[in-house]
């Protein structure tokens, strides 16, 4: 498969994600920079990377959204091509319209870096089904704004349609999240939103593997 | 309608700019004239004690800056250091006290981007940051305020810009109250063929100015640097800077695609004294002139004078003298990144510094004279220290010895930081080995299988108050000791020097004692000094800081694979003291934060001792016959211990009857050069030869286990009490009520 990340000013996880992507996969993603407003027909996982795009200045992801790549990303969302959005990427999913809800602040109004323990609510994703059902696993979080929020009708139906891929045990829940929710996925199953960073628990080097399995799933690398 | 440069220079002016009479007629003597408003304001940012370095020059002339790896000593934006295969590490510490007093938030996080942007004006990509911040003692009511403030500027402008925060330093004292330390470390990667310097090359060339627009923003700050504090400190507020990390971020990126283009011939950030300082020093390192055309500068508000311009400090903007025939492709990537790139000026042969606005010439000055010529002062200074040793028969001991570990565990200077440094990004960039909370930061050598750069910040101030020339001694070995508790070689350093006013003999005596000291331990462990700041005046209202004088290391770890960690130790694995027993208590952690005294001579540090034990210690590591280690420094042996236990998750059943001296001193001594370490049971007899044999002292304490830290006959705390008295004091000082209401 390939892969290609987006590159807007201001996001920072970039160079994270592109090493991931590239250990995990043996080749290097392609980058696609925010003025651009087409993608590859042949990219078949598109990540927007976690940082500050255009400083978070106004409402975390609202500019960057509204940038011409996002229309391409949206154009192939919609044609199923696998979409992932770590932090600062799943906040532009969510001003993009493309994943339901919205993060305000953490509720103790400070950035917070740790690692916590997220529960995989649904291993039965296109992203999530190298791990199992209920299975906790390790990931860091390193955010200001996490703090998942959906109005009542919606939460229900994220909820009833499984669309909650991760959740953080409720020890290690960091930012306030409603029903602990660390990451979404839509209706049809091929966008992903969380905030925990994957792509930094990837290797020995980390500490830990834990975010691997994730990748190699939205990679075609776990048979299906 | 033009804007005047004629204000009439009245002595209350030159006054008002930090000018000392004598320091005036200099200036008078020097261009045969009275000078434009203008120029004074130029004279003021380039001669005030933050920029000229007039009163430590004679004494930072005698530290160590050499050394076969030092590719780059100071005079430079940073230091920069030789790691092998190609690579350096380009390295900083920089002060921004003053501004962090005033504005908490603002100052910290432009004193990050100020290190910042030293470090990616080389080459460099930003690739480690640390923070040594010392604030007022905690029931001081302005204490959380500055915290709170601080640790989020700090945090803001790092975790935006996307460096990782992987070491520090925070600690109160009352004598930080009315002036808090914020002492900015940044570390970059680049390629030893790739350095980029300031000194300007080629007559008739352009000069660029890059980045963010020009504002009114800190407007004379470096002069306010210079000065002590009074009442009248909130009306300085305008002098400080506001930070912009998002610009900051597309400006490094825009800078080292640009570096790769060959269009940059000499580059300087705009620092301290913006415009002028980045002028002044480019043609007069380069032996040029340079002449500035104001009108083309990209200002943000409306008529801005002369005389602003050029001593603006708005942050994010950077000169450089480009290579003509790189123009288009070197505005096309600023047009990009949504930067400023504009022509203002050239390059000439006249070595004069011309300034034109409106048509007018502001300011004409010989550009050489206006660095080099700066006074240089050799300030009276006198010797400190003499303090006797304090003998451990004066001092009793406690009742309660687990009762005194876990006061001293949960005592503000002591406790766990975390509260502090999770509101650092310590993970980005993934390469984050060892993150705060242990005795360096490491992270990985992209591009690299196996290497490693550790990183550390140090002082002890207490030490350096009662005796400043073993103080000195000590900030250098103490981070030398923390680099080498992980296996790292320490490589270099740099240092972020903060004293009160040294117009008063004793301060100077302190800065004076306290560099010989630095000095003589850089030379006897072979760790240079490559780069540093000065900030002095630290007062108010006549009222000094402690002598602070900060010592940013940075060590080579050749493979990580071979690396040690305050935690991982093994149930079973032997707990082994190097060094000697604990015997000195004068100037202790425990003494002054659990008995309320501060006395008696602070403990020598040997050189040579710390050298032999700490080679033994990287040794012992990089064989793999090590699963934990950690250095002995503030709280003595029972903190080390109980920092370990927690690390590790694991307890500690030791016996310390075979020691030397009364329990107090052997558990709460800080004696120098002594690290812990536990070794796998089979090769701790191998250790311990291999001790005896190089000559270092050691001692077999016990072995790791069960769930407790129990010293036999003395103590037997349970881990859950430790990590308790430990984690609980930060966030219960700064969450609770009284903290949102001070605020």
């Amino acid at each position: 498969m390939k892969a290609a990340v987006v590159l807007l000013p201001g996001l920072n996880r970039d160079r994270d994600m592109i090493a991931a992507l590239t250990k995990i996969s043996g080749q290097a993603p392609q980058t696609v920079w925010q003025t651009e407003s087409a993608i590859d027909d042949d990219v078949d996982l598109i990540v927007i990377p976690g940082g500050f795009s255009y400083g978070d200045y106004l409402r975390c992801g609202a500019i960057a959204a509204r940038m011409p790549v996002m229309q391409a990303v949206r154009e192939k969302a919609e044609r199923g091509t696998r979409v992932i959005g770590v932090c600062n990427g799943f906040q532009i999913l969510l001003e993009a319209g493309l994943l339901p809800g919205a993060l305000m602040r953490n509720a103790s109004l400070k950035f917070v870096c740790r690692e916590v323990r997220l529960e995989v609510a649904n291993a039965d994703t296109a992203f999530t089904r190298g791990y199992s059902q209920g299975q906790i696993i390790r990931c860091p979080v390193a955010h200001h704004d996490g703090n998942y929020f959906a109005e009542a009708d919606t939460l229900k139906r994220i909820e009833d349609g499984g669309q909650v891929a991760f959740r953080y045990t409720a020890e290690t829940n960091p930012n306030g999240s409603v029903n602990n929710i660390a990451g979404i996925v839509n209706e049809a199953g091929n966008v992903l939103g969380m905030m925990p960073h994957p792509e930094n628990l990837i290797e020995s080097a980390h500490g830990g593997a834990d975010g691997r399995a994730l990748f190699e799933a939205a990679l075609g690398l776990v048979d299906a | 309608m033009s804007i005047s440069n004629t204000f009439p220079i009245t002595e209350d002016l030159i006054a008002a700019h930090g000018l000392k009479p004598d320091e005036y007629q200099r200036i008078l003597d020097l261009i045969g004239r009275e000078p434009s408003f203008t120029e004074l304001g130029i004279f003021s940012a380039m001669w005030n004690e933050h920029c000229s370095y007039k009163s430590s020059k004679k004494w930072l002339k005698t530290l160590p800056t050499t050394g076969p790896r030092v590719l780059q000593g100071p005079g430079e934006n940073a230091g920069v250091v030789d790691i092998g295969d190609g690579d350096c590490v380009v390295f900083k510490m920089e002060s921004h006290n003053h501004p962090s007093y005033i504005e908490p938030y603002q100052g910290a996080a432009t004193g990050v981007g100020g290190i910042l942007r030293d470090v990616f004006t080389m080459g460099a990509r930003p690739i480690a940051a640390m923070n040594a911040l010392r604030f007022g003692a905690p029931d001081h009511p302005k204490t959380r305020h500055l915290v709170s403030g601080v640790v989020a500027g700090v945090g803001g402008y790092g975790n935006s810009f996307g460096v990782p925060t992987v070491g520090g330093e925070v600690e109160f004292d009352a004598r930080y109250n009315g002036n808090c330390l914020v002492n900015a470390f940044a570390a970059g990667i680049a390629k030893t063929d790739g350095i980029f310097l300031s000194e300007a090359k080629g007559v008739g060339l352009p000069v660029v100015y890059l980045g963010a627009k020009t504002g009114r923003d800190g407007v004379g700050g470096a002069t306010m640097a210079s000065a002590e504090f009074d009442e009248s400190i909130e009306e300085k507020r305008p002098t400080v800077q506001v930070g912009d990390p998002f610009t900051e971020k597309c400006l490094l990126e825009a800078c080292l695609e640009l570096m790769q283009t060959g269009a940059v011939i000499a580059i300087q950030d705009m620092g301290a004294a913006g415009l002028t300082c980045s002028a002044v020093e480019m043609g007069a390192k380069g032996d040029l002139g340079i002449e500035l055309d104001l009108d083309k500068v990209p200002v943000r508000e409306e008529r801005m004078s002369a005389y602003e311009m050029m001593l603006s400090e708005s942050q994010e903007r950077m000169l450089m003298v480009l290579e003509p025939s790189k123009e288009e492709v070197a505005k096309a990537i600023f047009v990009k990144w949504g930067l400023d790139f504009a022509i203002v000026g050239k390059t000439t042969d006249d070595l004069r510094f011309r300034v034109l606005h409106q048509g007018e010439e502001v300011a004409n000055l010989p550009i050489k004279e206006l660095g080099d010529e700066a006074p240089e002062y050799d300030r009276e200074w006198r010797e400190l220290g003499g303090l006797s040793p304090l003998a451990t028969s004066d001092v009793e001991e406690p009742d309660d010895y687990a009762q005194a570990l876990l006061d001293l565990l949960g005592s503000p200077n002591n406790a766990s930081r975390r509260w502090v440094w999770e509101q650092y990004d310590t993970l980005i960039q993934g390469n984050s080995l060892q993150i705060p909370g242990g005795d360096a930061g490491v992270v990985r050598v992209d591009g690299h299988a196996t290497k490693a750069l550790a990183f550390s910040s140090d002082v002890t101030p207490r030490y350096v108050e009662a005796n400043p020339f073993e103080g000195g001694k000590q900030a250098v070995a103490e981070c030398w000791r923390n680099l080498t508790a992980t296996g790292a070689e320490p490589l270099a350093a740099t240092d972020n020097l903060n004293f009160g006013n040294p117009e008063r003999p004793e301060i100077m005596g302190q800065l004076v004692m306290a560099i010989q000291g630095i000095g003589e331990a850089c030379r006897a462990l072979d760790f240079p000094i490559v780069s540093g700041n000065v900030s002095l005046y630290n007062e108010t209202n006549g009222e000094a800081i402690l002598p602070t004088p900060t010592i940013g290391g940075v060590g080579l770890i050749p493979d990580w694979g071979h690396m040690a960690r305050i935690g991982g130790a093994k149930a079973g694995d032997a707990v082994i003291l190097i060094g000697g027993d604990g015997s000195h208590l004068g100037q202790s952690a425990w003494m002054r934060d659990c008995l309320q005294r501060a006395e008696g001579a602070p403990p020598p540090v040997d050189l040579m001792v710390e050298r032999r034990n700490g080679d033994f210690i990287r040794s012992a590591i990089r064989n793999d016959l090590v699963t934990s280690c950690h250095d002995i420094s503030s709280g003595g042996l029972a903190i080390a211990l109980a920092e370990m236990a927690m690390a590790s998750d694991l307890g500690l059943k030791l016996d310390l009857s075979d020691c030397q001296g009364p329990a107090h001193a052997l558990l709460f001594g800080e004696d120098q050069a002594r690290y812990v370490i536990t070794v796998p049971a089979d090769l701790a007899a191998y250790v311990t030869a291999s001790a005896e044999g190089a000559g270092v002292p050691f001692r077999k304490l016990g072995t790791v286990a069960g769930s407790s830290l129990h010293i036999e006959g003395i103590l037997s705390v349970p881990l859950g009490a430790l990590r308790n008295a430990h984690e609980s004091w930060f966030p219960s000082f700064m969450d609770t009520p009284a903290a949102l209401a001070a605020e």
